[in-house]
C-alpha cells in the first residue's frame, strides 16, 4: 500500500457532511463538558426561577409571609435550616428558601433584560460609528470612552437619587453601563467589514446605508456579539446584586439576592444560613453563566483569547500606533 | 517631544475635566431634588425655604451658578457643603487617606497575584496549573465584591475570633501616621477583598498578552541566540506584555478612587466612596462636584502616567 493509495473502505466509513459554522460551534459546545454542565445549571436555575410561585404554593410559604410561631426563635432570631424551612428563615421569620427562589427571578430578569437592551444599543451605536467614521465615529467613540471609564457606581447612585430605586432604574443603569463594551467591539469589526467586496457589491447594486449596515454587515457580527452578550449577563447579575446590596436597586420587601445579603450582614454572627444561601446562589449563577459564555466563545471562535469581556481587548502588538491616538481606551478618560 | 506630549495631554485632561464637571452640574439641576427644602426640614415655611435657597445662591440662573463655581474652582476653591457648611476641600482631605490606602495596598496585592498567575498560566499553556488558574480567575470575576468582603469578614474575623484568635479586626480605619501597624492590620481584609476581585481580570489579561508576546519573532530570536529561558520570559516577554496590564491599572486606579463604595461600606472605612453616596442621597452639590473633580483628575493623571510608562516598558512605542 503506497501512501497515496485511496482506500475506499476507509473513506466509505465516514460520512462527509457539509457543516455550517453554527453546526460546528454546536458540536464543539457539546464536547465541552464544563460548558455543558454549566449550561444545564443555567437551565435548571431558570426553571426554578420560573417555578417559584408553584413551589411557593406547594409548600404553602408566601415569600413575604412571616412565620411568627415556627420561623423565629424565642430570642427573636432566625431559625436554621430544617424540614419546614430548607434554607432557614430570615430576621422576620420569612422562608429564606422561597425568598432566594424569588430573588433568582429578579436576578435573571435584570440580567437578561439589561443585557438585551445593552446589546441593542451597543450594536446600533457600534455600527453607526464604524460604518460612517469621521466625526460621527469620533463623537460616539469618545462617548464610549467616557461611559467605560466613568466610575459606574457613582453614576448609578446619581441616577437612583434622581429616579428613586426601582426595577426599571436598575435595568436602565446596567444597560447604560454595558452597551459601550459591545459598541466598541462592533465598531472595530464594522471598520474592517465595511471594506469587504460584498459591501462594495451591495452598494453597486443600489443598497442604502441602512440596508448595508443591518442586512449585509450585521449578520457577520453575530458571533462576537453573542459571545459578549453571554458574558455580560453574569456581569449584569453581579451589578444588580451590588446595587441592591447598597439599597439602590431592588427595594425590600421584594427579595433580591443583593438585598437579602444586605439584610443578612447584620446577622452573620448568629445565622450563617442567612448569608450563606443567597451568597452561594449568587456565586453559582454567575459562575455558571461565565463558564457557558467562555464555552460559547471557544466554540464560535477558537482563536479568540479567553479574556473577560468587560475589560477592553487590548491592541495586539506593535507596529505601534502612538499611544495617545491609537489607544483610545485610556487616552481621553 | 515629551514636553509637547505632556502639554497636549494636560490640555486634553482639562477638557475632559471641564466636560465632566459641566455634565454633573447640569445633571444635578435636572434632578427633582431640592437641597434647600431638605435643609429647611419638614416644618419650614416657603419663606424660610426661599431664604435658604437664596443664601446658598440656588435662586440664581444655573448658568451663572456654574460659572461662579468654575471661577472659584480655578482658584482651587471647591466651595462649602450645603449641609455641614464645611469646606469641601477639607472634607475630601479627610476622606482621601482611607480610600487612597485601600487602592494603593490593594493594587500592589492584586498586581502580584494577577500578574504572577498570568505568567504562570501563559508559560504552561493547557497544563493542569493553567486550567486551574484560569478557572479560579473565572470564579474571581464571578464574585461580587461585597460577597467576597462579607465572606472574608465571616471567616477571618468572626470565626477566627470565635476560635479564640482575634487576629484581624472587623472594620474601621486607623490613620497611617497614628500607627502604621494598626493601619495595615485594619486594612488587610479590605485589601484582600479588592485584590481577589481585581486579580482575576489581571491574571486573564496578563495570560492573554503574554501568549501574544511569546509568539513574537523577537522572542524566537532571543531563544535562538541562546538567552536563558527565564530571561526570555521575564526580560523580553513580560516587559512587553505588561503594556495592556499597565493600561488597565491606570483605568482601575483612577476609577477606584471614586468608586470604592462597596468595599468601604462593607468594612466601614469611611472614604470618598461613602462620602459621595451620602452627598448624592442628600443632594449636596458642592460635595458631589468635589468628588467628581477629584475622581476625574485621578483618572486623567493615572492615564498620563500610564502613557509615559509605555515608553519605558516597550521601547517600540514612542510618545507622540
Amino acid at each position: 500500500m503506497t501512501l497515496t493509495e485511496i482506500r475506499p473502505d476507509v473513506v466509505a466509513d465516514r460520512t462527509i457532511a457539509g457543516r455550517s459554522p453554527w453546526q460546528l460551534a454546536w458540536a464543539r459546545i457539546r464536547s465541552d463538558r464544563v460548558a455543558l454542565i454549566s449550561g444545564i445549571v443555567v437551565v435548571l436555575l431558570c426553571l426554578l426561577a420560573l417555578a417559584a410561585p408553584l413551589i411557593s404554593a406547594w409548600n404553602g410559604h408566601d415569600p413575604d409571609e412571616q412565620f411568627r410561631d415556627t420561623g423565629i426563635t424565642d430570642q427573636g432570631l432566625p431559625v436554621g435550616p430544617n424540614g419546614e424551612f430548607w434554607f432557614g428563615t430570615d430576621r422576620l421569620g420569612r422562608d429564606l428558601f422561597i425568598r432566594v427562589l424569588y430573588g433568582a427571578r429578579v436576578s435573571l430578569l435584570v440580567g437578561v433584560v439589561a443585557t438585551g437592551v445593552a446589546a441593542l444599543i451597543g450594536v446600533v451605536v457600534g455600527l453607526l460609528a464604524g460604518y460612517y467614521g469621521g466625526v460621527i465615529d469620533t463623537i460616539l467613540s469618545r462617548l464610549m470612552d467616557v461611559v467605560l471609564s466613568f466610575p459606574y457606581l457613582i453614576f448609578a447612585i446619581a441616577v437612583v437619587s434622581i429616579a428613586g430605586p426601582s426595577l426599571t432604574a436598575t435595568i436602565g443603569v446596567i444597560s447604560f453601563y454595558s452597551w459601550a463594551a459591545i459598541a466598541r467591539v462592533v465598531r472595530g469589526q464594522t471598520l474592517s467589514l465595511k471594506e469587504r467586496e460584498y459591501v462594495e457589491a451591495a452598494r453597486s447594486l443600489g443598497a442604502g446605508d441602512a440596508r448595508i449596515m443591518f442586512v449585509d454587515i450585521l449578520p457577520n457580527l453575530l458571533a462576537p456579539v453573542i459571545v459578549l452578550t453571554t458574558l455580560l449577563v453574569p456581569a449584569a447579575i453581579v451589578f444588580e446584586s451590588t446595587l441592591s446590596y447598597l439599597g439602590l436597586g431592588i427595594v425590600p420587601p421584594t427579595p433580591s439576592w443583593g438585598n437579602l445579603l444586605s439584610e443578612a450582614q447584620g446577622f452573620y454572627r448568629v445565622a450563617y444560613w442567612y448569608l450563606g444561601f443567597p451568597a452561594a446562589s449568587l456565586l453559582i449563577t454567575t459562575l455558571a453563566f461565565n463558564l457557558v459564555g467562555d464555552g460559547i466563545r471557544d466554540a464560535i471562535d477558537p482563536r479568540m483569547e479567553r479574556l473577560f469581556s468587560r475589560r477592553r481587548r487590548k491592541r495586539r502588538s506593535p507596529p505601534a500606533p502612538a499611544p495617545a491616538t491609537g489607544r483610545s481606551d485610556a487616552a481621553t478618560s | 517631544m515629551l514636553r509637547r506630549f505632556l502639554l497636549r495631554r494636560t490640555l486634553l485632561g482639562l477638557l475632559v475635566l471641564w466636560l465632566v464637571s459641566l455634565g454633573t452640574f447640569f445633571l444635578f439641576f435636572v434632578a427633582p431634588g431640592d437641597p434647600a427644602r431638605t435643609l429647611a426640614g419638614r416644618q419650614a415655611t416657603p419663606e424660610q425655604v426661599e431664604l435658604i435657597r437664596h443664601n446658598l445662591g440656588l435662586d440664581r440662573p444655573t448658568i451663572v451658578q456654574y460659572f461662579d463655581y468654575l471661577g472659584r474652582l480655578v482658584h482651587g476653591d471647591l466651595g462649602q457643603s450645603y449641609f455641614s457648611g464645611e469646606s469641601v476641600g477639607k472634607l475630601l482631605a479627610q476622606d482621601f487617606p482611607p480610600t487612597f490606602s485601600l487602592v494603593l495596598g490593594g493594587a500592589v496585592l492584586w498586581l502580584c497575584l494577577g500578574v504572577g498567575a498570568g505568567v504562570l498560566s501563559a508559560t504552561r499553556v493547557r497544563s493542569f496549573l493553567d486550567r486551574a488558574l484560569t478557572t479560579l480567575a473565572l470564579a474571581g470575576v464571578s464574585m461580587p465584591t461585597f460577597v467576597v468582603g462579607l465572606l472574608l469578614l465571616y471567616f477571618f474575623f468572626f470565626q477566627l475570633t470565635m476560635a479564640g484568635a482575634p487576629i484581624l479586626p472587623p472594620d474601621s480605619y486607623v490613620p497611617f501616621s497614628e500607627n502604621p501597624g494598626e493601619w495595615a492590620r485594619h486594612l488587610i481584609l479590605p485589601w484582600i477583598t479588592l485584590a481577589m476581585v481585581q486579580a482575576a481580570s489581571y491574571a486573564r489579561l496578563t495570560r492573554g498578552s503574554m501568549l501574544d508576546v511569546l509568539g513574537e519573532d523577537y522572542i524566537r530570536t532571543a531563544r535562538a541566540k541562546g538567552v536563558p529561558e527565564g530571561r526570555v520570559i521575564y526580560r523580553h516577554g513580560l516587559r512587553a506584555a505588561l503594556t495592556p496590564v499597565v493600561t488597565q491599572l491606570g483605568v482601575d486606579i483612577g476609577t477606584l478612587i471614586g468608586g470604592l463604595v462597596v468595599t468601604e461600606s462593607v468594612f466601614g472605612l469611611g472614604g470618598i466612596g461613602q462620602a459621595v453616596v451620602q452627598a448624592f442621597v442628600s443632594g449636596d452639590l458642592p460635595v458631589i462636584m468635589g468628588v467628581v473633580v477629584l475622581a476625574t483628575t485621578a483618572v486623567v493623571v493615572a492615564n498620563l502616567i500610564v502613557d509615559i510608562a509605555y515608553g519605558l516598558l516597550d521601547p517600540r512605542i514612542r510618545l507622540a
